[in-house]
């Protein structure tokens, strides 16, 4: 059929069945066999993709970035692994042993079995769970557990102010998250990844900009990246809940963050993205898997990017963005787009048989204009809304320094 | 149940993979403590007390507040699946329910519950 | 009894539940309980999966593990010397022993009696999760604890508030 895994799977349960093994443990061992693959190859893409991400932010910040080990400095990252191999783990006086070393092991954990459930072509998929946007977040929320592990067992004030802050985040952003990953169950009438990817000839991101984009931003919150990366903002905190980190114990942390990155990427592009779908991918199922790697790296490029460009917020300012903006503005798309796209349904289904179908691009019009329609409108208010308040801040703030002595314009620097 | 297998599977790889790799730093990497390189990293200045200090109430308030809209949110997935199959009154009756939790919002926003201080 | 991997993972699962919950309770460290809490709470959501109601085992692990175990957490932290706490009993143990003691035979009393010596039903056919959704916002069935559900919980969200600013 063209599909490299499904190739892989008939070879090796043929093998497997060839040696005597019953279909049942043969199934066993390559299930066995795909999750160790699969762990294995989250971890060692980083390799890659730490690289990657030097290079491109030393690009956008004027600089060259990694270039002295292999060609390119590609090798950059190998050596830093066997530079961290060789140094010690300190262990802090005080310490809580088992979560100490819990924490890093949980939090890599978190991050590899959200690839469980990422379908990689149209048939490859880990396991296509019937739950299965419900378990990204639930999976989501074992990171939670591993940063509370990290800070409360270092004893340490900055980790266990880190970790505190980092908790407070990351649970306030879990809302937007949560809630706009209920945006494509709805569209799609079911929480398997699997059938998410598929239903999407018209990519949710063009039906659904306003949720995708309000789903981005939950997710880089998620994940601890500018402009969401006071977690370890090293004028504040040190470094956080990792402060008492070192060696392959702190390497552990930081594998976790950038799988974090690649993983928020790859969960958008098949979310909002259409995951493996693409031009012939449905009779090429290899081809699919092309368009997916390429969709998750074109969204971790503007992850990278908006690390090189934005500043860090405040914590309050997260706080309240998160509170007082984001939820809002999720419960009002998600209201409006249920009563919209309901009453089109019932009114349009004379006309337009096909109204819930995910069959075809054609089939899809009607429903995906309304979508849009409605997303235009709530973000056109989120747009107003939003500059509405920057101006308030501004004049709050001007308010606030007008007691100041003026400060004449051009004589300070003669 | 099959289709959990493979979850339990990853689940312990993705336990044992990071494990590897700390106890084989533990093993390579050299282990000279001593009390000045163990004690707790403040920047250089003394750490003074103890660390579990008391918090703020806030972050209290603001773990509430999530649960209350996680909770909800659990509420609304089965909401969503079925979303297809149901009548105007159905969709409704989940828009009903979202608005009163949006009415707990806007309590404790007016309340000042929201605020960072 | 014959040993399949299903009863080997239900052991495995219950030994969690219970070692869990006995750590709870001998635990000195109110973080260290916490743990043990989430250890036994996870056991449960596995629990969940065996009895094939994933959905269950999710809403299990999102809200008992990603918010209670931490909204526990944060309320040690927010509590004034709660650490210092070395005594696992105090004056009232025995009241707390009765209570525990008539819970644990209710609840065996009803389990013994429903489901003692019962074969497990086959599964549910279809979609459970859309029959439940579907079940929710209906009419004839649970269409009025849906709503009064979200009054609780804004109700729960009043009075936290109400609680937390005194």
């Amino acid at each position: 059929m063209g599909d490299i895994f499904t190739t892989i799977y008939n070879f090796l349960s043929g093998l497997l069945v060839g040696w005597g093994a019953s279909p049942i443990v043969a199934d066993a061992i390559i299930a066995f066999l795909a999750a160790a693959v699969l762990a294995t190859c989250v971890l060692l893409i980083l390799i890659f993709n730490i690289w990657l991400e030097r290079k491109v932010l030393g690009r956008i910040q004027d600089r060259i970035g990694p270039n002295r080990v292999g060609p390119y400095g590609i090798f950059q990252t190998v050596a830093d692994l066997l530079k961290l191999l060789t140094k010690e783990i300190i262990i802090p006086s005080g310490a809580d042993l088992v979560p100490f070393f819990l924490a890093p092991i949980i939090m890599v954990a978190s991050v590899i079995l959200v690839w469980a459930v990422i379908p990689f072509t149209a048939k490859t998929i880990g396991t296509d769970v019937n739950i299965g946007v419900l378990y990204l977040a639930a999976v989501g929320s074992l990171g939670i557990m591993a940063v509370l592990l990290a800070g409360w067992s270092s004893n340490n004030k900055y980790a266990l102010l880190g970790a505190f802050r980092a908790v407070a985040m990351l649970v306030s952003y879990e809302v937007p998250m949560i809630l706009m990953l209920m945006m494509p169950v709805l569209i799609t009438g079911s929480m398997r990844m699997g059938e998410i990817a598929a239903a999407q000839p018209i990519w949710y991101a063009f039906s659904m900009p306003l949720a995708a984009v309000i789903f981005l931003i939950a997710m880089t919150a998620e994940v601890g990246r500018s402009p969401f990366d006071l977690l370890e903002a090293e004028s504040e905190i040190v470094a956080g809940y990792q402060t008492e980190y070192s060696g392959f114990a702190f390497a552990m942390f930081y594998a976790a963050e950038w799988a974090h990155a690649f993983t928020m990427a790859a969960l958008i592009a098949t979310l909002f993205l259409g995951g493996w779908r693409g031009p012939g991918a449905e009779q090429y199922p290899t081809l699919g898997f092309i368009y997916f790697i390429i969709k998750t790296y074109a969204v971790y490029f503007l992850s990278i990017w908006s690390r090189g460009t934005l500043p860090r917020i405040r914590i309050d300012q997260v706080m309240s963005f998160c509170w007082k903006f984001l939820i809002p503005l999720s419960l009002i798309l998600i209201v409006l787009t249920t009563l919209a796209d309901k009453i089109a349904q019932t009114v349009l289904m004379e006309r337009f048989p096909d109204y819930m179908s995910t069959a075809s691009l054609v089939d899809m019009l009607p429903r995906a204009s309304i979508l849009l329609a409605v997303n235009l409108v709530v973000g056109a208010l989120a747009v107003w809304w939003i500059a509405l308040l920057g101006r308030r801040e501004r004049q709050r703030q001007e308010v606030a320094i007008s007691h100041l002595a003026p400060v004449e314009v051009g004589t300070a620097t003669k | 149940m099959g289709e959990w297998t493979f979850i339990a599977l990853l689940f312990i790889i993705s336990l044992i993979l990071p494990a590897v790799p700390i106890i084989a730093g533990r093993l390579l990497g050299p282990r000279k403590p001593n009390p000045l390189k163990n004690s707790t990293y403040e920047c250089g200045v003394e750490t003074v007390g103890d660390t579990w200090v008391q918090f703020k109430v806030q972050y209290y308030i603001f773990a509430l507040v999530f649960l209350i809209f996680d909770i909800e949110v659990v509420f609304l997935y089965p909401w969503a699946v079925a979303y297809h199959q149901l009548p105007l009154f159905g969709v409704v009756a989940g828009i009903v329910f979202i608005v009163t939790l949006a009415e707990a919002l806007i309590y404790a926003w007016r309340k000042g519950a929201l605020e960072w201080v | 009894m014959t040993i399949t991997p299903i009863t080997i993972a239900f052991f495995i699962m219950a030994a969690f539940t219970l070692g869990g919950s006995l750590g709870v309770v001998t635990n000195r460290n109110l973080f260290h309980a916490a743990l043990y809490l989430v250890l036994a709470l996870f056991g449960v959501a596995g629990l969940f999966v065996l009895l094939e109601a994933p959905f269950l085992a999710a809403v299990q692990v999102l809200v008992y593990v990603g918010a209670i175990a931490v909204l526990i957490t944060i309320t040690i932290m927010v509590t004034r010397r709660i650490m210092g706490v070395t005594e696992s009993v105090n004056r009232q143990w025995p009241l707390a022993a009765g209570v525990s003691a008539i819970m644990a035979i209710t609840l065996g009393f009803v389990v013994l009696d429903r489901f003692a010596g019962k074969l497990p039903v086959a599964a549910v056919p279809g979609d459970n999760i859309v029959r439940l959704g579907e079940a929710l916002v209906n009419y004839d069935a649970y269409l009025v604890p849906f709503e009064v559900a979200s009054v609780l919980l804004l109700a729960a969200m009043i009075g936290a508030i109400v609680v937390a600013r005194e």
